[in-house]
């Protein structure tokens, strides 16, 4: 019979080994909600005193927060939930974690092992109900398996592509003893990522990038995971290319570069997305052509190019387009290399043809495809109060979102200079992230400005958390962009579904001046374009205050440029274009 | 096209659902998936019956090296393979019925492995088209019930799969 349940000398029980392990791994902030199921772990962590317990109000958040830090920080998140109800909410923080390949252990509770499969109270299937969105889940069910359990947990989530791994673990096991043994390494013969990527290949690369007319760089979120940023502006330098970043790429390579043409994709700008249709030479970083980013895949391939792809994860590769040079291995070492070679090789890029390719993109740079009508007095432009938050955080700040228009206007409007600056879902796009990611960023970096750029929906999504950042004094800015509208569904409405506004009003709305002042913050409502500047810069003048701004912003106010779905990278709609509105439902029609 | 795909995944519990689930997720095809053991108690040997075009296949077979739980993947179809099916048919056999039955079962090799008052179960081994071959022989009346194991499948000579 197992003995396991009765302490002996040298042993500790599971929960202890569990705490042991989190220190071990140099975990600093575990995002948590309580619960039976983890209530011996809850009283082990009681007594420790390594990391610090951010008690959220909703799991959702605890999940999101932990991501939200690894983004920042580039460790990885940990969260801790309940069995049945705590571990469902944290679902959608695990999916969304998932969806954008973030580092992150969440530890859920499970009912004790005899109950597994009785429809215990709180009981569900975590390992099955998780399984298409983690990178991989474990259901422990020996107490001495935990430490290599959580061993392999970090391993797998930080390594190759970084994923969420979920650790479930029941009641029973928490409480009996073992002996514990942290693990040095691990060593998994199914499990072995590459790093280096093919020399042959890369040179192949190197050449054709030498060899390019017309060239482009398109990174996105792997080249920031992977922390390649400065190898990249290295590389780009160096060869004198456009640079493009995705949504999930933004800061990779630095905003307010002359090289950089913006951000891509549906809601990217002209230069950048004809630059992409027309180039003859492709190089991609970390990126995966989704369908968000190159639209149409048989337009975007009814131009020939040369399409040279660096990426970790080897099905990321050929999946959506055909790529010519496929490179397999993590970005940082891969550009290293062809840095590497770039200085060793006498020949140089075509100057003449750099220079007629760079007059075309100037001449699609004249398009402004980002400017808008900001000639209002009365009424406040959402773009203007980006552009102001820019400069009233010197582009320095993290800058969280949620999901709507007023991300892609953050996207679009704030320049991001730094990786690991721009915090936002975009895989998933997940409505309610904004709070919980600002709170991630203010734990990983207390000094920095953090601002949560939202809408009223969004927010209204995790608005609990109001109360987890007053007891944790978080001092965040909450810049709500408020059209009273679910602003991006009724901008598809609009183009797509003749103005009926089908349940995207935003009723009701709480006085958020009142609600922020009831948790103990201050609010601010702000009403004119005139007084957008001064409150921001009264807002962040309040180091140690959370600030709610709620700012009234034009109603029908839309993101341009934007590629209907099911179009190409160069038939875009512009803001400026007069019959913007038609030329919408045309392209649906 | 159709594709036989070998793998060798750690004998963990919920294995065979990850499998399972990814060929769910990504609407891949299943046309049969066979697991059991190997003669290493630690590792599970899976062969499942796939098809699409080249493309589809490369993702599944990306896809599943990708799950941590799998050791290795060959496509079989990259080179000289054997493929096995059993499968167990019970047919009427009554009257004229019973010479006929077991005629036809000898024209493919079967084994008669169960005789009843008015039934034969037949047991037969070969490619899945020779097992379809053998059901189209037959009178559709005649066929009682089915039962199909799904292929296995090997690689020809030193080609092996292995850890
Ligand atoms: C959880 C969730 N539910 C629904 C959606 C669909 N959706 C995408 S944007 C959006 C509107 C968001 O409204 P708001 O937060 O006010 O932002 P706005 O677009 O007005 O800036 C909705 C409902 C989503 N992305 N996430
Ligand atoms: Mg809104």
């Amino acid at each position: 019979m197992d003995q396991s349940n009765q302490q002996k000398v040298g042993q500790i029980s599971g929960a202890e080994i569990i705490m042991r392990c989190l220190h071990e791994e140099k975990v600093k902030f575990v995002f948590g909600y309580p619960g039976g199921a983890v209530l011996h772990i809850y009283d082990a962590l009681f007594k420790q005193k390594d990391f610090k317990h951010i008690l959220v109000r909703h799991e959702q958040a605890a999940v999101h927060a932990a991501d939200a830090f690894s983004r920042a920080t580039g460790e990885v998140g940990v969260a801790l939930v309940t069995s049945g109800p705590g571990a469902t909410n944290a679902v959608t923080g695990i999916a969304t974690a998932y969806m954008d390949s973030i580092p992150m252990v969440v530890i859920s509770g499970q009912v004790p092992t005899a109950a597994i499969g009785m429809d215990a109270f709180q009981e569900v299937d975590m390992v099955g109900v998780t399984r298409p969105c983690v990178k991989h889940n474990f259901l422990i069910k020996d107490v001495r398996d935990i430490a290599m359990t959580m061993k392999k947990a970090f391993y797998i989530a930080a390594s190759g592509r970084p994923g969420p791994v979920v650790v479930d673990i029941p009641k029973d096991i928490t409480a009996e003893f073992a002996e514990y043994n942290y693990p040095k390494s691990v060593e998994m013969r199914s499990y072995t990522p590459v790093i280096k990527g093919h020399s042959g290949q890369i040179k192949k690369a190197v050449k054709i990038l030498l060899d390019a007319k017309r060239p482009m760089i398109y990174s996105g979120g792997g080249l920031v995971l992977g922390d390649a940023s400065n190898e990249l502006v290295k590389l780009a330098r160096t060869l004198g290319y456009p640079v493009t970043n995705t949504l999930m790429g933004l800061g990779g390579y630095p905003a307010t570069d002359k090289q950089n043409l913006g951000m891509l994709g549906m809601h990217g700008t002209y230069e950048a997305n004809n630059a992409m249709q027309e180039c003859d030479v492709l190089l991609a970083v970390g990126a995966r052509f989704d369908d968000r980013v190159i639209g149409n895949p048989e337009h975007f391939l009814s131009v020939p190019r040369t399409i040279i792809h660096i990426d970790v994860d080897p099905s990321s590769i050929s999946k959506r387009v055909k790529v010519d040079v496929p490179i397999v291995g993590h970005v940082q070492s891969v550009l290293s290399e062809m840095n590497e070679l770039l200085a060793s090789e006498s020949k140089k890029p075509d100057a003449s043809a750099l220079k007629s390719w760079w007059a075309r993109i100037d001449d699609w740079r004249t398009k402004k495809s980002l400017s808008y009508d900001d000639s209002s007095t009365s009424i406040i432009k959402p773009q203007y109060v980006i552009e102001k938050l820019w400069e009233v955080t010197k582009g320095d700040a993290y800058v969280t979102s949620d999901v709507g228009q007023h991300q892609m206007w953050a996207a679009q409007y704030y320049k991001f200079d730094k990786p690991r600056r721009w915090i936002n879902s975009g895989g998933l796009g997940t409505m309610g992230v904004g709070l919980p990611y600002a709170m991630g960023c203010q734990l990983a970096d207390p000094k920095a400005q953090v601002a949560c750029v939202t809408g009223e929906g969004s927010i209204q999504m995790n608005i609990q958390e109001l109360s987890t950042c007053k007891q944790f004094h978080l001092p965040i800015k909450v810049i709500l962009l408020n059209n009273r509208y679910l602003g991006m569904v009724r901008q598809w409405q609009e183009f797509f579904y003749e103005n009926r506004y089908s349940e995207s009003y935003m009723d009701s709305l709480p006085d958020f001046v009142k609600l922020a002042e009831s948790y103990g913050h201050v609010g601010m409502d702000i009403e004119k374009p005139a007084d957008v500047e001064g409150a921001l810069k009264e807002a962040f003048a309040m180091k140690d205050r959370f600030v709610f701004m709620n700012f009234l912003t034009d109603q029908k106010e839309n993101v341009f440029p934007m590629i209907p779905n099911g179009k190409g990278l160069s038939e875009m709609i512009l803001g400026s274009d007069p019959n913007k509105d038609d030329a919408a439902n045309e392209i649906e029609g | 096209m159709k594709h036989i795909i070998s793998l060798l995944m750690e004998n963990e519990a919920g294995a065979l659902s990850r499998v399972a689930g990814l060929f769910s997720a990504r609407g891949y095809n299943i046309e049969s998936l066979t697991v059991a053991p190997t003669e290493d108690a630690t590792l599970s040997r899976m062969t499942i019956v796939t098809s699409g075009s080249d493309d589809v296949i490369e993702q599944i077979i990306k896809q599943l090296n990708k799950l941590v739980d799998v050791v290795k993947v060959l496509d079989l179809n990259d080179g000289r393979h054997i493929e096995r099916e059993l499968m167990l048919v019970k047919v009427k056999a009554t009257g004229a019925l019973r010479d006929e039955m077991k005629r036809i079962s000898d024209i493919f090799r079967g084994r008669i492995i169960d005789v009843a008052d008015g039934s034969y179960t037949i047991e037969l081994t070969g490619s899945g088209s020779k097992l379809d071959a053998f059901l189209e022989a037959l009178d559709k009346t005649v066929i009682l019930e089915t039962v199909r194991t799904g292929a296995s499948g090997i690689g020809r000579g030193d080609r092996i799969l292995k850890v």
